[in-house]
């Protein structure tokens, strides 16, 4: 057969377009389920991270069940659900309006019986999404710990959301200033916010990247303010 | 036979080094350079992704249609890439993590389809799979020696851990932020370039 033919050429065509197209089908529907099970551990391991507990793949589980005594979801309006916190796509909650959204919320027991409060967080930041979890202490206005995560924001910059000298930074800032809901801004070193928020040093050089973390806090947590008011008793 | 073999797989680390020879495969090398860590798993990705891309079209080189060549070598690459990544997400969930930025660039690498169509379409499978390595290698090479520079300057960190002592900083030196934004990893390769020229004259343009 002459191979440069336009029938062999089709033909050719045609054959590894169906031999790959099947090749990676069954790749992806024989690899879904394990690959299901890595999402939810490191869901979990997120969380755990977001109250300063480290866990591996292997004890992610087990350290969520002793950890994570109670999950819930709550609405704009501070009313409590019991309903599976864990299976909200939280991506397709905040596309939402703020009265509609359901907001899971985690409950964590320390070992010294300290209460924290888990929220997840999701927002855009440079090249695609960033998302995160923040907890708060039992009285509903300090953080405690925060972990953020992205898909692609640019190593070295923008990527540096997800190291530990940003994250730690927010411990012990304040939700509530006045009585007033403030979430926390990132700000460039140097600048503070005008209307008295608590803050944190943004990153150099990702300056979008932190003004994607700044929103998506401001526009996660604003949701929460009846719920974080009503622990505050 | 062995000398052959010998040239196909260590030309690339020197004399036909695919970024400062042949200046391919920049855009990626000023993406994940600013630290050393990435580049190194990029290095990685690179070196399995062009061997095995080599070889599967080394393989298939007898029997693909030459108006269609460019299509097929794209469609071997993508697919190869993306049953890796496929692979990792289910049994190596922190790499498949650590890659997610990089499928994307391992795939539009020109080194990848500059090495199918150069080498692997006319050579047996063994060779092309050397020539793959041996490019993988030599891009490597210049990933990590501009990452290397890039985070030491501008973080004073190497993989993650500092290494300027504390009391530099107390004398007033600064890490230069400069280092972190991509214009410098073209400033570092053209350095590299600049001394492996003048070390190599035969390559200096008259």
């Amino acid at each position: 057969m002459n191979k440069q033919g336009n029938t062999y050429t089709i033909l050719y065509s045609a054959v590894m377009v169906v031999v790959v197209a099947a090749i990676l089908a069954i790749a992806s529907v024989s690899l879904r389920p394990l690959q299901q099970e890595n999402i939810r551990v490191d869901k979990m391991m997120q969380i755990l991270s977001s109250v300063h507990i480290a866990s591996t793949a292997h004890d992610a589980v087990s350290l969520y069940d002793k950890y994570i005594t109670d999950s819930y979801v709550v609405d704009a309006a501070g009313n409590t659900t019991k309903a599976d916190a864990f299976g909200i796509d939280v991506a397709a909650e905040v596309k939402r309006d703020a009265a509609e959204r359901r907001l899971p919320v985690f409950v964590c027991t320390l070992d010294n019986g300290d209460v924290k409060y888990i929220l997840p967080l999701y927002g855009a930041g440079l090249w695609g999404p960033i998302w995160g979890y923040i907890s708060v202490d039992a009285d509903g206005r300090t953080l405690y710990g925060s972990y953020f995560a992205h898909q692609g924001e640019t190593p070295g910059l923008g990527a540096e959301i997800g190291s530990a000298a940003f994250q730690e930074q927010f411990a012990g800032k304040q939700l509530f200033v006045d009585g007033e809901f403030k979430p926390v801004a990132v700000m460039k070193k140097g600048q503070k916010p005008l209307d008295g928020a608590d803050y944190v040093d943004a990153i150099s050089g990702g300056t979008i990247t932190s003004k994607g973390v700044q929103s998506m806090i401001s526009d996660c947590l604003l949701p929460y303010e009846s719920f974080l008011k009503s622990l505050d008793k | 036979m062995i000398w052959k073999n010998k040239e196909v797989l260590l030309g690339p680390l020197s004399k036909n080094n695919p970024v400062i020879v042949q200046i391919l495969g920049i855009c990626s090398a000023l993406a994940v350079t600013s630290k050393l860590e990435p580049a190194c798993v990029m290095a990685v990705s690179v070196i399995a992704v062009v061997a095995l891309s080599n070889v599967i079209i080394s393989l298939l080189r007898n029997t693909i249609p030459n108006s269609i060549r460019i299509i097929v070598q794209l469609v071997v690459v993508a697919s190869l890439v993306i049953i890796v990544d496929q692979l990792l997400k289910a049994f190596a969930y922190e790499v498949s993590k650590q890659l997610s930025v990089f499928v994307g660039l391992i795939i539009t690498n020109c080194i990848v389809m500059g090495r199918l169509e150069a080498y692997a379409l006319s050579h047996n499978p063994w060779d092309s799979f050397l020539d793959g390595i041996g490019n993988g290698i030599g891009y490597g090479i210049i990933l990590v020696i501009v990452a290397f520079f890039r985070e030491l300057l501008g973080s004073g960190t190497l993989f993650g851990y500092h290494v300027i002592p504390q009391v530099f900083y107390q004398w007033g030196y600064e890490n230069n932020g400069l280092m972190i934004l991509p214009p410098m990893a073209l400033i570092t390769v053209a350095c590299i370039i600049w001394v492996h020229r003048s070390r190599n004259k035969e390559l200096q343009e008259k």
